[in-house]
């Protein structure tokens, strides 16, 4: 069977603020032997701005990009940015489902678009197409200093209805590729958090206190890193860390890395080719911390041999008093 | 012939949109019409006299009303003309209010159709021929399925009226989810010290035959006869030789049993007694847990018996009996604070349900009646209760109110603070539903007299912080959004209907809602009665219910059974199945098709082979009447010829 191919919707804030993102994600495709594509000429997805305002403009600008990628022979389309993600499966949900507002949209495109591109997260693709176990083997180094506290965003897998992956409420799919990259994962509670989107600009006061809870709530759980999958949590709990504690009178000192970067780390890139540099919060430590996979595993033995030897002392210790 | 036609007013009902004059009208050019008039109420006392005397003065043998549905008044009009010395099987009903008036509102078309459906009655009741009800001994025991306190009251009424009771309780004891209540509302009295002598009575009752941990298998019979197959659930301990010591309670190794009495806030062996009061007292094995089962070794409980009770080779057990009539008192069950996962349920330990706290607050409960929280044992200074958890929910399936939630929430309040009174207790609510008689005044005690805070809103998110769960909701009557730390939090989980509702309902051929929960026969009029002559109902098993109310119900259902059996005979229904044996060719397909086991095989003195149907069992549906290959079989009242009259008037009209 031929592989699968992917059309890779990159998304503005991937060229900008998160190219770190984009850059770390190929990285990780390649790594895992993903076949993906660009679409030409790609536009807005459609996502805040058009949305508020107008939803049948708003799918029109998510379907123009559907309908290139439907003429190049593909299927499912990969984004890494929930938010254009959520734009997509939006406007395939009511095109689907309402054939008048699929008529009303049609009319604003150039090349109609008949709704054979699905959405998937690049996420999803990486947890349920490539799979666990693909990634486990392809780790080298582990991170064994590291308490992850995997933070979804709250629109990955909500609305549940349009969504369709992972659980809406309490969503394990990092957590999992998390764990399968031998790290450990902290039992947090605000994965679904708002962080405070996009009103960084208008309310920015509003949004310092929402993004402190969430890095409270982390470092409160026992984490020292913040694994993301959202270019605008990203930058609300990275970019505004020293605004929040400004604003807020708190001290945070985290680093938020995306889960590509750390999968990135887990298989032995460097850091200046997963965009590393880019984070405001330096993770530099994680990378110069991690050692190989051979190496842990000999301490793991280590450990282990250590603990059964104790065992074996204290049976032998209890078992003489029990049989006299 | 001679017909006479009434077509009612309804008041307005039906005169509002239909020209009930010129229909009258239009009747009488019908010919065999002898008399057609209109009427303001038909059904009134002087309406039905009017029957009555145009039936002599007309000398009227046959009778049409043109009113209702005859779901409503057929029985009403048949007694009318059966008075007037007419047989009551002349007499037919024209639906010209739920099928005309009330649904259309073009009063042209109404007046044309209702002249439409009035001839056809007309040209059926033409057809009609008189029949007969014969009649059949009854007998005069009662089945109760369902021990709780619905189900008892009504055993312990029907067996003061001196009747045979025989009551089938699924679980191990009888008693329900009342035993399982630390006190009730609005009095906060203690629940098993006023249950426990109930329960001890049905127990000693010479006229209860009680079946504890025992199922129904299967039904067949009708009203006055019901034949029931029920299965008694291995229990694996001998209950004839059981004395309740509970000694192999204590020994029993395998202790992570679930312990369905207390809704798994503790585990429980896995022989058990699920707990002191009950009755019988007698234990019974999980073969899910014991080790016996589970892993073919242990025998530590039959070691340990003094009476050699323990069985590990017991088998389920059927048994037969016959009864006259079946109250169906089978109660409720609560929604599973998993389908919950907003509010953490089955994640977080101390995320509880009311019915679970209700064990930790009960003083034979798993903590001795000490408020303990489960994740780590220690007594809770805030409780969180949401009302509303599930229901009132249309995303979770449940647009209905549960009915007693808000009440025992605010008991729940009330005894949180009498255990430990340096605690906090707060309610988020949507709406306080107290309406039953010191209900209100009760809710106004927990926030006055008991400083329960109640918070108008919903709750959106709860979530672990240390060691404390926050609980985060809209405060509506403030127009905020709050955060209250709390120890625990109890859900007022919504009250669903058995998970096994349909399957009984389909063996007893009563209906039951989109819910799960048993219909009655009238919301209003006929509250414990089903559409199933025979079958009534009692407790939460029709909708949710509180103890009053049940109670009540139980008492309702009694006295029905109790009028009903205050005869000797009953009349059966003639209008049944008919078979004509000079058409039957024998080839027995209704017997096959028959949803009521009414058709017998008979073989006539030539030896030939003839269906025969069994007149008090025949529900007469008029299934075989369209599976008979030859037109044999008829079902009285509604036989061939009299419906293609319908169809024929119809058609000429």
């Amino acid at each position: 069977m031929a592989k699968k191919r992917y059309a890779y919707f990159q998304g503005c804030s991937l060229e900008g603020t998160a190219v770190e993102y984009d850059k770390s994600m190929r990285v990780v495709f390649d790594a895992l032997g993903v076949d993906y594509v660009e679409p030409e000429d790609w536009s807005c997805c459609g996502s805040t701005p058009a949305h508020t305002v107008d939803h049948v403009f708003a799918a029109a600008l998510a379907a123009r990009n559907l309908s290139i990628i439907e003429n190049m022979g593909l299927d499912v389309v990969t984004t890494n940015c929930p938010s254009c993600l959520m734009a997509f499966k939006k406007a395939q949900y009511s095109m689907e489902n309402d054939g008048t507002f699929k008529e009303k949209v049609n009319e604003l495109l150039d090349e109609k678009y008949n709704c054979g591109v699905y959405a998937k997260s690049s996420l999803q693709v990486l947890y349920e197409d490539v799979g666990l176990e693909a990634i486990k083997n392809r780790v080298t180094h582990i991170i064994h200093d590291m308490k992850a506290a995997p933070y979804y965003g709250c629109i990955m897998n909500r609305p549940p209805k349009i969504a369709q992956f992972d659980d809406p409420e309490n969503p394990t799919s990092m957590d999992r590729i998390i764990s399968a990259l031998g790290i450990e994962v902290c039992d947090f509670a605000f994965k679904l958090e708002c962080c405070g989107a996009a009103f960084g600009v208008p309310k920015r006061k509003m949004v310092n206190e929402l993004s402190k809870k969430v890095i409270a709530m982390a470092v409160d759980a026992g984490a020292n890193c913040i694994i993301v999958a959202c270019p605008l949590c990203q930058q609300n709990l990275d970019l505004r860390q020293e605004q929040i504690n400004q604003t807020t009178g708190s001290n945070f000192n985290i680093p938020v890395i995306y889960f590509t970067q750390l999968m990135g780390l887990a298989f032995g890139y460097t850091p200046k080719e997963l965009g590393l540099d880019k984070l405001i919060v330096s993770a530099d430590h994680f990378a110069r911390s991690r050692i190989t996979k051979q190496e842990y595993l000999e301490r793991e033995k280590a450990k282990e041999q250590e603990k059964k030897a104790k065992k074996e002392v204290k049976k032998q210790e209890t078992g003489e008093e029990e049989n006299p | 012939m001679r017909v006479g036609v009434f077509i009612c007013h309804c008041g307005n009902n039906i005169a509002g949109t239909v020209d009930v004059k010129a229909v009258a009208e239009e009747i009488r050019k019908i010919p065999g019409v002898a008399h057609a008039t209109t009427y303001m109420y038909t059904c009134s006392e002087p309406g039905q006299d009017e029957i009555k005397e145009a039936i002599k003065k007309y000398n009227l043998n046959r009778i049409v009303v043109a009113a209702c549905s005859p779901r409503m008044h057929e029985l009403t009009f048949r007694r009318t003309i059966e008075k007037a010395g007419l047989n009551k099987y002349y007499f037919e009903m024209a639906n010209i209010r739920e099928h005309i008036s009330w649904v259309g509102e073009n009063k042209e078309a109404n007046t044309k159709k209702a002249i439409d459906v009035i001839t056809m009655a007309v040209a059926k009741v033409m057809q009609d021929k008189p029949l007969f009800s014969s009649s059949f001994k009854i007998n005069k025991r009662v089945l109760v399925i369902g021990g709780g306190v619905a189900g008892m009251q009504a055993a312990l009424d029907c067996g003061d009226g001196g009747l045979e009771v025989v009551l089938v309780e699924k679980s191990p004891s009888v008693g329900g989810m009342m035993s399982r209540l630390d006190k009730t509302f609005p009095t906060i009295d203690c629940s098993i010290c006023i249950l426990g002598p109930k329960m001890v009575d049905v127990a000693q009752h010479e006229k209860i035959k009680l079946y504890a941990y025992s199922e129904i298998e299967d039904i067949k019979g009708y009203v006055g006869n019901y034949q029931i197959k029920i299965r008694k659930k291995a229990t694996y301990v001998d209950w004839t030789k059981c004395t309740g010591c509970g000694a192999c309670m204590e020994k029993c190794p395998s202790r992570n049993a679930y312990d369905y009495f207390n809704f798994g806030v503790a585990p429980t062996r896995a022989i058990n007694i699920p707990f002191p009061q009950a009755i019988p007292k007698k234990a019974k094995i999980d073969p899910n847990y014991c080790r016996q089962f589970t892993k073919g070794k242990c025998g530590v409980c039959a070691k340990i018996c003094p009476t050699k009770a323990i069985n590990y080779e017991m088998q389920d057990e059927i048994v037969t009996e016959d009864v006259g009539a079946i109250i169906v008192a089978s109660g409720y069950s609560l929604l599973d604070i998993e389908r919950l996962p907003e509010y953490g349920g089955g994640r977080f330990p101390d995320v509880i349900s009311g019915i679970q706290y209700e064990r930790l607050l009960n003083a034979s409960g798993p903590t001795a009646g000490h408020i303990l929280r489960p994740s780590d044992n220690t007594e809770p200074k805030t409780v969180v209760f949401v009302a509303c958890a599930g229901s009132r929910d249309k995303s979770i399936g449940v647009p209905y109110c549960s009915n007693f939630c808000c009440m025992y929430i605010a008991k729940q309040a009330i005894l949180t603070k009498d255990h430990i009174p340096d605690s906090q207790s707060y309610v988020f609510y949507m709406d306080i539903r107290s309406p039953g008689k010191g209900y209100d005044e009760f809710t106004r005690r927990a926030q006055e007299d008991y400083g329960v805070k109640y918070i108008r809103g919903r709750v959106s998110r709860i979530y672990p912080k240390g060691k404390k769960m926050v609980v985060r909701g809209a405060d509506t009557l403030l127009g905020t959004q709050v955060e209250v730390e709390a120890d625990l939090v109890v859900l007022g989980t919504a009250v669903l209907s058995n998970p096994d509702a349909a399957r009984l309902a389909e063996k007893l051929h009563i209906s039951y809602d989109t819910f799960g929960f048993y219909v009655e026969s009238h919301p209003k009029l006929r509250p414990v009665e089903t559409n199933t002559s025979g079958v009534f109902l009692a407790g939460a098993c029709q909708g949710p219910k509180d103890i009053p109310a049940s109670v009540g119900q139980g008492s309702a259902a009694a006295s029905k059974v109790l009028a009903l059996f205050s005869k000797d005979m009953l009349e059966s229904d003639p209008a049944v199945a008919k078979v004509n044996i000079n058409k039957c060719v024998g080839c027995l397909k209704c017997v096959r098709t028959c949803p009521f086991q009414a058709i017998k095989e008979n073989q006539l003195r030539d030896g030939r082979i003839v269906a025969d149907v069994i007149e008090t069992v025949c529900a007469g549906c008029g299934v075989c009447t369209s599976t008979c290959p030859c037109g044999a079989i008829q079902l009285q009242h509604f036989t061939d010829n009299q419906i293609l009259a319908e169809v024929n008037a119809l058609c000429q009209g």
